[in-house]
């Protein structure tokens, strides 16, 4: 349990330390998420070396957004002022996302099987 | 409070034994609710936290320096976020030039969207800031948050509410627009209501469950990488 928690942190200091190189835009642990996907890759067997503790990352996640968001507190006014824009935008947004996805989707996929099958 | 008790608020143990046990509660009654969405766990631990630091007048700061290990996790959270992705890799391969396409255009609209509609209805840069990579996965939305200058802690809610609303919205939608291919339904889901999209999409079939968890991390990468590119541009353009 242990290598594997010195793994994940070690890709994820390396992800921030090139952030921080680079000056990117890009969240450091992003960067440590593709270095980590590239590690996969390249070397297999990372996938049962970090199993365990990426387990236990991914199956407790929601508890970690509780200190953050309990700091909803502090907004209160904000979110009685704002309310109505915060909901059109997430819901119009969703309905957007959702429709835009399934047809951009649905229509490439279905031009390359049309294309497939004139080849064939 | 006695005096000589005064120091046990900036124990890290009590903040986090109080966060632990609150949430086990809230699971317990969310299973016994049988799922109702407005007893998700996530969302009660956080207001019943909030109503004992307002009940007993503690600041939040106190909070969250106590229980900032858990907060800490986001970032190895995000980094193992690769791990589902790279078991997708059999079925990215075989589709991943609709659902490239798919991506950019849905992960480009839906930040493009949520700013716009926010700004029409008034909402204040703060806010159109937080609001825009709020349809991906908390912890990537949260670091974005961090670097754009949006408001982190109003981030991680809106992206719970996101994910809410978006799983609500999807099952819908999906057969207003008579989608038959799972692979497609479950990559739209992903792609706009992350996690808890793909919890939803999971119980529609399998392979629904599995293109949408494909679809959380890719438009976690797509949009860390595409906000700092768009959102400036959409920023100067409606006039901030």
């Amino acid at each position: 349990m242990l290598l594997p928690i010195a793994l994940i942190l070690m890709f994820q200091t390396a992800g921030i330390a090139i952030e921080n190189l680079f000056g990117l835009t890009v969240p450091g642990p992003v960067m440590g998420l593709l270095l980590y996907l590239a590690s996969l890759f390249l070397y297999p067997k990372m996938r049962e070396l970090t199993m365990p503790v990426v387990n236990f990352l991914l199956s407790h996640m929601v508890i970690f957004f509780v200190p953050a968001g309990v700091g909803l507190m502090q907004y209160f006014d904000l979110l009685s002022r704002e309310w109505l824009a915060i909901t059109a935008s997430i819901v119009g947004s969703s309905i957007i996302a959702l429709v835009t996805t399934i047809l951009v989707t649905r229509t490439v996929s279905r031009l390359m099987q049309k294309k497939g099958a004139d080849h064939a | 409070m006695p005096e000589a008790l005064a120091p046990l608020l900036s124990e890290k143990a009590l903040w986090l034994g109080i966060t632990f046990a609150i949430y086990c509660v809230t699971v317990v009654i969310y299973k016994l609710s049988h799922g109702k969405p407005f007893l998700l766990p996530i969302f009660t631990t956080i207001l019943v936290i909030i109503g004992i630091l307002k009940w007993t007048g503690i600041e939040y700061k106190v909070y969250f320096e106590g229980s900032y290990f858990l907060h800490f996790l986001l970032g190895p959270a995000t980094v193992a976020l690769a791990l589902p992705l790279y078991e997708q890799r059999e079925r990215l391969a075989k589709m991943w030039l609709p659902l490239t396409c798919g991506l950019f255009a849905g992960g480009t609209i839906v930040i493009v969207s949520s700013v716009l509609i926010a700004h029409y209805f008034g909402a204040t840069l703060g806010t159109v800031i937080t609001l825009a990579p709020k349809s991906v996965t908390a912890p990537i939305a949260m670091g974005i948050c961090e670097k754009t200058g949006g408001i982190v802690a109003l981030c991680g809610p809106l992206v719970v509410a996101t994910g809410v609303i978006g799983s609500m919205l999807a099952p819908p939608i999906i057969k207003l627009l008579r989608e038959k291919d799972d692979a497609v339904a479950g990559f739209a889901i992903g792609l706009t209501a992350h996690g808890s999209g793909t919890a939803v999409a999971f119980q529609i079939s399998r392979e629904t469950g599995a293109f949408s968890g494909l679809a959380t991390g890719l438009n976690g990468i797509f949009t860390a990488f595409a906000i700092p590119l768009i959102l400036p541009w959409l920023l100067s353009a409606i006039g901030y």
